[in-house]
């Protein structure tokens, strides 16, 4: 790959002599806070956990922002888990553009999916599993990725020469899988059926596009799937397989109702998955005219895998209530539950964020694990609900 | 001298006066179209946007946003948005296809998780940011989203105006109805827009300024004056920087170029 990037090198510094040059540089910074209700679980595990990131931003455009230049640094300093302080680089990329055509090559973060509950065909990135519990959060991805706009639709081309393990908890994290003989869930110890191992490319592709209300996208990756494949429960062994993913996600937006579906087959020698979620969103806009918009969702999650997953919902229905005020300080709530159909477990969480002044945000988030099945891999954490507040600073 | 003024006095009122031959509704209308005709053939726009909140107590406080342009006249116009301030928001993104008739189209970028949503437009009586705009308020402005009756000549701020009443066709928009002070004698462009709300209660008062021409007839308010009659809130929408025929095609205005602008 780095040939490439040596090769455009010319290109861009030509191009930078010839127009103006933009740049911008920022910097968050959040203090956090997170309260477990219940005694730890596993030797070593604490009560409470400081937290502090601290995420630098530069951007660069020149030739009238034809050609730019990204960087997204993320530092994450933990009070207690010497696996949740962790650096990453977030996004570096060079980006160029012309009529029809994006292109950009380095470390970037891609989004695909339409549903809330679950992001079954966003499979680009790696999940940053100890930064964000919901999965949400993603390390940046080394790609060279093209974008392609024709008649039928943007056409998007990936290849990632590298492959980065997902990281979990350390011992004295929480929120990780355990036992009372204190074995602990390593990614480094983790298996790769191909023998490239971390150096096996991946290829990706999707099509994407809108015809009147309906958006949608088609996609397919082949490459190391970014889930590892449990093999023993016992002592957590797990192996990156080599998998092809078909993906589809669909969005039916008309008037207040949204309908959304995402599905996936993922094929490996190790285990075949089929998955879907599906579901709607509603919004009572501006109601009463006080400018509170009240969203409620329902989405429901199939996943045919009987075994133990990463991914806990194999029959699930996720409810949520979203409301946002539309006020000065953008203050927004969002609460949720996921049931799973055929067993007990149940899941709550509470999220609620506003601005504070114009350059602070304070956000609060809660979840709840209740009546956890013995055979969901939430069983190994189905202690640790927690409270956490964070305060962030925009620089 | 005298004899010829009234002459032309009795022509105008002969010609342009609501009593002859036309109805308060076909002269509404006519009027609309003109403005709309008026300001036809800008091709593509970009502006940067200065949002000033107050509250009752007139504590401030500031959006700063990008806005662009491109004319249709078949359908609604396309714009994309960019938001720069607040910080939390930065980056955030929309694209809108907004439609003569029916629901617009609309998506959202959100740049901390790299997401591109299509949103409803539907709750386009809604506040903009926090702000006294409502989203119906910021939305292209074409003749088929009213239905209208002209109600008088009058006087604002020493300019000849028309005042013309503007009925939503779409059930869910916020207003009853909307007073629209056209200035005919400069390309029929507004003067003052008068809200009222569902229940027929004055709401909203929304006042041009500092008006620039560009080239040679669009005629574009330097400043938007927003006062809401029932909060005491106020929003006031500065435009600086426009340029115009920017060379932005209808095929920029597109989901890849979202996420471009909004990183």
């Amino acid at each position: 790959m780095g040939w490439i990037v040596l090769g455009l090198f010319p290109l861009m510094l030509k191009a930078q002599e010839d127009k103006e040059t933009y740049q911008e540089f920022s910097l968050e910074v959040e203090g956090s806070n997170r309260y477990f209700f219940k005694d730890a679980m596993y030797p070593g595990q604490e009560q409470n956990y400081l937290s502090f990131r601290v995420q630098p931003e530069y951007l660069l455009e020149w030739a009238d922002g034809v050609h730019s230049l990204k960087f997204v640094g993320f530092a994450r300093l933990d009070q207690h888990d010497s696996r949740r302080t962790h650096l990453d680089i977030r996004e570096l990329y060079w980006q160029t553009y012309n009529d029809d055509l994006d292109f950009s090559i380095g470390f970037k973060k891609v989004f695909w999916g339409k549903t809330e509950s679950a992001h079954l065909v966003d499979i680009i990135n790696q999940t940053d599993a100890v930064e964000s519990f919901d999965g949400e959060a993603k390390l940046g991805e080394f790609m060279a990725h093209l974008s392609i706009l024709n008649n039928l639709g943007t056409v998007e081309l990936f290849v990632m020469p590298y492959f980065r393990k997902r990281v979990f908890p350390g011992r004295k994290g929480r929120l990780r899988p355990g036992d009372a003989s204190d074995i602990v869930i390593d990614s480094r110890d983790f298996d790769f059926e191909s023998d490239a191992g971390r150096w096996r490319p991946s290829f990706a592709a999707r099509l994407s596009n809108y015809i009147g209300p309906l958006d949608f996208g088609l996609s397919y990756f082949n490459g190391t799937g970014r889930e590892p494949i449990i093999t023993d429960f016992t002592t957590f062994t797990s192996i990156y397989g080599v998998i092809h993913q078909f993906g589809l996600d669909m969005q039916l937006t008309t008037g207040p109702l949204l309908l959304k579906l995402e599905s996936i087959y993922r094929a490996n020698p190790f285990q075949d998955v089929f998955a879907l979620v599906g579901g709607f969103e509603y919004t009572f806009g501006n109601v009463g005219g006080s400018g509170l918009d009240i969203g409620v969702l329902g989405e429901f999650l199939y996943d045919d895998r009987d075994e133990l997953s990463l991914n806990g919902l194999q029959s699930d229905v996720f409810a949520g209530v979203r409301l946002g005020f539309n006020d000065v300080q953008d203050t927004q709530f969002l609460m949720g539950a996921i049931y799973d159909v055929n067993r007990t477990t149940e899941l709550y969480f509470v999220e609620f964020s506003r601005r504070v002044g114009s350059n602070w945000k304070a956000v609060l988030e809660s979840r709840f694990f209740q009546n956890v099945d013995p055979l969901e891999f939430t069983y190994f954490i189905r202690d640790d609900n927690f409270l956490q507040a964070s305060v962030t600073r925009y620089f | 001298m005298k004899t010829k003024l009234s002459i032309i006095a009795l022509i105008v009122l002969f010609v342009a006066g609501p009593s002859y031959g036309q109805s308060p509704e076909e002269k509404g209308i006519e009027i609309a179209q003109k403005a709309i005709k008026a300001d036809e053939g800008f091709e593509s726009s970009e502006v940067d946007l200065r949002m000033v909140l107050r509250n009752r107590q007139g504590q401030e406080s500031e959006r700063f946003m990008t806005n662009m342009t491109y004319e249709l006249t078949t359908d609604g116009d396309k714009s994309l948005i960019v938001f720069n301030s607040p910080r939390d928001v930065q980056g955030t993104a929309t694209l809108t296809f907004t439609h003569k008739e029916g629901s617009d189209d609309q998506w959202l970028y959100l740049p901390s998780i790299k997401r591109v949503k299509r949103i409803s437009s539907s709750n386009k009586s809604g506040p903009f940011m926090g702000s006294e705009f409502a989203y119906e308020d910021l939305s292209s402005d074409e003749v088929e989203k009213y239905t209208y009756k002209f109600l008088k000549e009058d006087n604002f701020n020493g300019e000849n105006v028309l005042l013309v009443e503007q009925f939503p066709v779409d059930p869910k928009s916020g207003y009853q109805k909307r007073i629209a002070y056209y200035n005919p004698d400069k390309n029929y462009r507004f003067e003052k827009m008068e809200f009222f709300d569902r229940k027929g209660a004055m709401l909203k008062t929304l006042t041009y300024h500092d008006y620039e021409t560009y080239l040679d007839k669009h005629q574009r308010a330097g400043r938007f004056y927003m006062v809401n009659h029932q909060t005491g809130k106020e929003t006031e929408l500065f435009f600086e920087g426009y340029k115009f025929k920017t060379g932005l095609e209808e095929d920029d205005f597109n989901q890849t170029t979202l996420q471009r602008i909004g990183r």
